[in-house]
């Protein structure tokens, strides 16, 4: 064809078909979603602490292992209470003159998502052991360890945070382990990882591809659920496979009084209301993990047996009966 | 069924028999529902036995028919015609019997004896032992569960009884068959001594000697020098070159050495051998940096410098065999294919070179700033920052004034094919790169859509592209034949940037943008078919009665591998682009499998190809045969070490995660999966070196001494004698 001897008119031609279909493709859909969605109105900005945080997150690629997205499909909803929406993304704008947006959504999820982190792993004591090396908390962790986030000092002062990390991971060196102001500022970013809620009234977009189950009844509900894995999702982070926790950060649950407490009162009190009771003796505060993770009755009941079965405890198992009680009558006491 | 035709008959047979009461005996195991009437098993049955017995009464009175026409047969008048049919169809060796026969008679000394005693398998015992075999299969499969025979006993009796009925029916069957085979042997043993008969008594002195001429024909052999004569070959033309002596066996293959071209202009020559050879300090440089990064997900711990932490690497890697390692490589073969192609000289040498520079400039500062932390802010392939970026669009904008002038300037009236697609990658990365690179439309999920969009028009609008162009040069020029059909390319041109264009947004299947948007993409993906297929049956249509220069040489391989991937490699793309496989695929290590079976399988290989065709007929130096060789088996077994088991692992581990498994279980799991990652990334690393070797030697290395060549010097006083050779 003459047109395509004409190189102006081919190169023309080419530039024009694909730059249309750029426009139409990306660059209008773009425009259509920065200018018609807002933040939700109860979303908090990130402090200057979590803001600094980012940076340090984006500068170190987590983004490469870690997504921050909640897809709208039923397998992610360990990772978030709802499907992340465009308004949760709203906000985040250029980060600077030489930086474009970061959403930091990722394509790879070789890590866990982070998008709820601030309520799946609230704890800073939790953070920062994991970022100085995450095989002391997590064995089995492929994530690179973080060390040059902290330092070593003989004598720390008194308004440093220390980390108790155990000697093994020291490579040699004595000393008191102290996070950086950019170890406290990336956990500080971490902890400000919380799925906004929805405004009240405001439908959540459903999980497509539910698993098709039959509805069964609790009891049978509960038989299906799986304690040990439950409890390597929850709690095995801190409390470890073992059971034996981290000396100096995490309490064992091997031997507790309280797990071997054959009333489960105060077991399902720490678990839906957090527990900071252990402190002085070191150890951290522990979050409200069964109110962050959304557990059921049943989910807590098989939990509790599991603790409760395992590492050489011998305690009276729970039912869930019992359990949703306990969760019943703490959920009254909490109201004003 | 089709499993069971592969079994002995007579296992079939076995089975058969024994299968219904198998059956029974499972039905016995579990409770039956009363579905079906009764009365209907035990009617079927007889129904099944009665019809059995008939077929075998049909099947025994037609062959006693057959058995006396046979037997009642009388002498056929057309017989004498018969025998001259026969004796047309003798063969040399059977008239020289019959002719030395009639001789000998003459003398008087008739002789030989027939012997054609016949053995037959005794396969017909066992065909109508296997129909019905089959016919009891079927039996057993429609045999409903419930029945008054549900009774093992009664069942177990009912098939004892019918075992002996069947083996009798067969059994007669069987002799029946052998009296009528007996009958129609001894016929044919008859007719054999009437011929016999026939041909020792041949009439008259005519038929000899037509026999005769007959098996002279028949014994004729060519003399294979009936072209040739007899004389020795005598090349007037000089049209053999390279006649080549078998001699020992050769551990390395001989390949077929590049024509020698006219001379290149060795300005752009040298522009080229710089593109070509910092390219390949970028793939040494890239891949090793992704050979650390394959070890750290078997060791985590290997080291805790943050520069040389995962995070921060990993953008290395990517972006440095992009923009280094490919895209300079690619540009250097566009120097050469653009001018040649438009048979004028390059235009712009001097831009050439600021081009490569400003390019080098980029990926090494990119590198620097990635490893000290500063990047664009996560999206993949655009971690470099804008100042960085700059400075490679720059480099593509002085390439584009070059490429585009030259085509100006061209003698050809047409702009071959190749050039559209080099010319138009070098706009589209353009465009791509303002795109991605604007702030107007970034803020919150507009940077999703935009990193869709430009990660994936990166690869496919701008490698791609680019690399398909090289291909539809280098490619037929290598076969020495023309491209399959120009309108294929052109058709895989246009569809190509309609459909690739919509597909980004497939990285983001199920996330917040848009679901219309992600609809668009897996639809555009799906279009992707059209110039996949398109561009492939065209190459490997090219190929079309060349293929016996695949083994010969060492460029083709690399563009077969090339092509299959890229057929396999983008259909794979396909594949994963649907919400069903998102859903097991997406965030899994498939992703990194697929992204380098494409970019290390088709761009590199293709590449490669294009590298090994050029240099050498730029520099006149060949790489050695068996270096090219290690580098091609093991690039290719190293990229299939590294993909298969990954691809393998990644859709178990997604299946884990639908399944609700702990996260920490995945990754477990994964380990001796990314092992095998490792492993094959160090085979592919090692193919880099010898590449980098073969590099080295068809730029710098010596060549063979030719002892035509010094002799002729040596003549001529060009050359003192006693000086060793340089």
């Amino acid at each position: 064809m003459e047109w395509f001897d004409n190189y102006k008119k081919l190169f023309t031609t080419a530039f024009l078909f694909f730059t249309g279909l750029t426009i139409l493709v990306a660059i209008i859909p773009a425009i259509n979603n920065q200018v018609n969605n807002a933040p939700l109105p109860n979303a908090l900005p990130l402090s200057e602490e979590a803001a600094k945080g980012k940076a340090i997150y984006i500068a170190n690629g987590c983004v490469a292992c870690h997504t921050q997205q909640v897809r709208n499909v039923d397998m992610d909803k360990a990772w978030g209470t709802r499907p992340s929406i465009a308004a949760d993304y709203a906000g985040i704008r250029r980060t600077d003159f030489w930086r474009n947006t970061a959403t930091l959504m990722g394509t790879e999820r070789t890590g866990p998502d982070l998008t709820n982190i601030g309520n799946r792993q609230p704890s800073r004591d939790w953070q920062l052991v994991h970022l100085f090396n995450p095989r002391i908390v997590v064995p089995e962790s492929i994530m690179p360890a973080y060390p040059w986030l902290f330092e070593i000092k003989a004598e720390p002062s008194g308004n440093e945070v220390l980390v108790s990390i155990p000697e093994a991971y020291l490579r040699g060196k004595a000393g008191k382990v102290v996070a950086s102001p950019k170890a406290l500022q990336l956990v500080a970013y971490l902890q400000s990882l919380k799925q906004t809620k929805l405004p009240d009234g405001t439908p959540a977009p459903e999980f497509l591809y539910k698993k098709t189950q039959k509805q069964t009844t609790g009891a049978a509900q509960a038989q299906t659920l799986d304690g040990a894995a439950l409890y390597a999702t929850n709690c095995q982070t801190c409390h470890q496979a073992s059971g034996e926790g981290l000396k100096g950060a995490f309490p064992p649950l091997k031997g507790s009084a309280v797990v071997q407490n054959d009333n489960p009162e105060l077991m399902v009190n720490i678990i839906m209301n957090g527990y900071s009771a252990r402190e002085k003796e070191g150890f951290a505060a522990m979050p409200p993990v069964g109110t962050n993770n959304n557990l059921t009755a049943d989910e807590i009941a098989v939990i509790l047996n599991h603790e409760k079965s395992s590492w050489g405890n011998n305690a009276r198992q729970v039912t869930a009966e019992e359990i949703q009680k306990i969760m019943d009558a703490l959920k009254q006491r909490a109201k004003p | 069924m089709r499993l069971l035709n592969h079994l002995p008959r007579k296992g079939i047979f076995i089975i058969a028999i024994l299968l219904p009461a198998l059956r029974s005996l499972a039905q016995t195991a579990t409770k039956p529902d009363h579905f079906f009437h009764p009365a209907f098993g035990t009617l079927g049955m007889l129904l099944l036995l009665v019809s059995i017995m008939l077929l075998a009464v049909l099947y025994l009175k037609s062959k006693a028919n057959q058995y006396i026409s046979t037997n009642t047969h009388k002498k056929d008048p057309k017989e004498d015609e018969q025998f001259s049919n026969y004796i047309r169809n003798l063969n040399s060796e059977q008239i020289d019997a019959i002719l030395t026969y009639n001789r000998r008679k003459k003398q008087g000394n008739p002789g030989g004896n027939s012997d054609s005693k016949n053995r037959l398998l005794p396969i017909f015992l066992l065909l109508p032992a296997s129909l019905f075999s089959v016919s009891l299969l079927a039996q057993g499969d429609q045999n409903s569960s419930a029945s008054p025979f549900t009774q093992t006993g009664i069942i177990i009796t009912i098939t004892l009884l019918v075992i002996p009925v069947l083996a009798g029916i067969i059994l007669m069957i069987a002799k029946v068959s052998r009296l009528l085979r007996n009958s129609r042997e001894r016929r044919k043993m008859e007719e054999a001594d009437r011929l016999a008969n026939y041909l020792s008594n041949l009439p008259d002195q005519e038929s000899l000697f037509k026999l005769e001429k007959r098996k002279q024909a028949l014994e004729f052999r060519l003399s294979n020098n009936e072209l040739s004569g007899n004389l020795p070959a005598e090349d007037e033309k000089g049209i053999i070159n390279n006649a080549g002596r078998a001699s020992a066996l050769t551990f390395v293959a001989i390949k077929k050495k590049a024509v020698k071209r006219p001379n290149i202009d060795p300005e752009l020559s040298k522009l080229i051998l710089w593109y070509i050879g910092t390219a390949t300090f970028w793939l040494l440089f890239g891949t090793t940096v992704g050979e650390y990064l394959g070890i750290k997900f078997v060791a985590p711990d290997a080291d805790h410098i943050s520069w040389l932490s995962f995070g921060r690497l990993r953008p290395v890697h990517t972006n440095a065999v992009f923009w280094g390692w490919a895209s300079l490589a690619m540009l250097g073969l566009g120097y050469y294919v653009v001018a040649k192609v438009s048979n004028v000289k390059m235009v712009g040498i001097k831009r050439g070179w600021w081009a490569l520079i400003l390019i080098n400039a980029a990926v090494v500062l990119g590198s620097i700033c990635l490893m000290a932390g500063i990047n664009n802010g996560g999206g993949e392939y655009r971690e470099y920052i804008w100042p960085v970026m700059l400075l490679f669009g720059i480099g593509l904008v002085l390439t584009l004034i070059n490429f585009i002038q030259t085509i100006a300037r061209r003698e050809t009236k047409e702009i071959y094919i190749s050039n559209w697609y080099i010319v138009s990658a070098i706009i589209f990365a353009l465009v791509i790169s303002i795109v991605a690179y604007v702030p107007s439309w970034q803020d919150g999920l507009g940077e999703t859509i935009v990193q869709g969009y430009y990660m994936h028009q990166g690869v496919g609008m701008w490698f791609m592209l680019f690399t398909l162009g090289i291909v539809y040069y280098f490619l037929p020029q290598q076969l020495n034949q023309p491209i399959y059909s120009y309108s294929l390319g052109i058709l895989a041109f246009w569809t190509q940037i309609l459909f690739y264009t919509l597909i980004g947004s497939h990285h983001f299947v199920f996330s917040s943008i848009p679901w219309w948007l992600q609809t668009v993409a897996i639809v555009g993906s799906m279009g992707m078919v059209i110039p996949v297929v398109a561009g492939t049956t065209n190459f490997i249509m090219t190929f079309r009665g060349s293929w016996y220069n695949v083994p010969g040489s060492y460029t083709l391989p690399f563009f077969l591998v090339g092509v299959i991937f890229y057929f396999t490699g983008s259909m794979q793309g396909t594949a994963e682009a649907f919400r069903s496989t998102n859903l097991i695929w997406h965030f899994t290590d498939f992703t990194v499998a697929h992204s380098h079976l494409t970019m290390y399988g088709i761009i590199s290989f293709l590449v490669w190809a294009g590298i090994y065709a050029l240099i050498p007929r730029l520099t006149g130096k060949e790489p050695p045969q068996i270096t090219v060789g290690a580098h091609f088996w093991l690039a290719l077994i190293g990229l299939l070490f590294y993909t298969v088991p990954l691809m393998y692992g990644s859709t178990l581990k997604g299946i884990m995660w639908k399944e609700g498994k702990p996260f920490i279980d995945g990754v477990v799991f994964m380990a001796p999966y990314w092992l095998w990652r490792a492993i094959g990334g160090t085979l592919m690393w090692t193919s880099h070196l010898f590449f980098a070797y073969n590099l080295y030697k068809m730029l710098a290395g010596k060549d063979d001494i030719d002892v035509k060549e010094i002799a002729i010097k040596k003549i001529q006083g060009n050359l003192d004698p006693l000086k060793p050779i340089a």
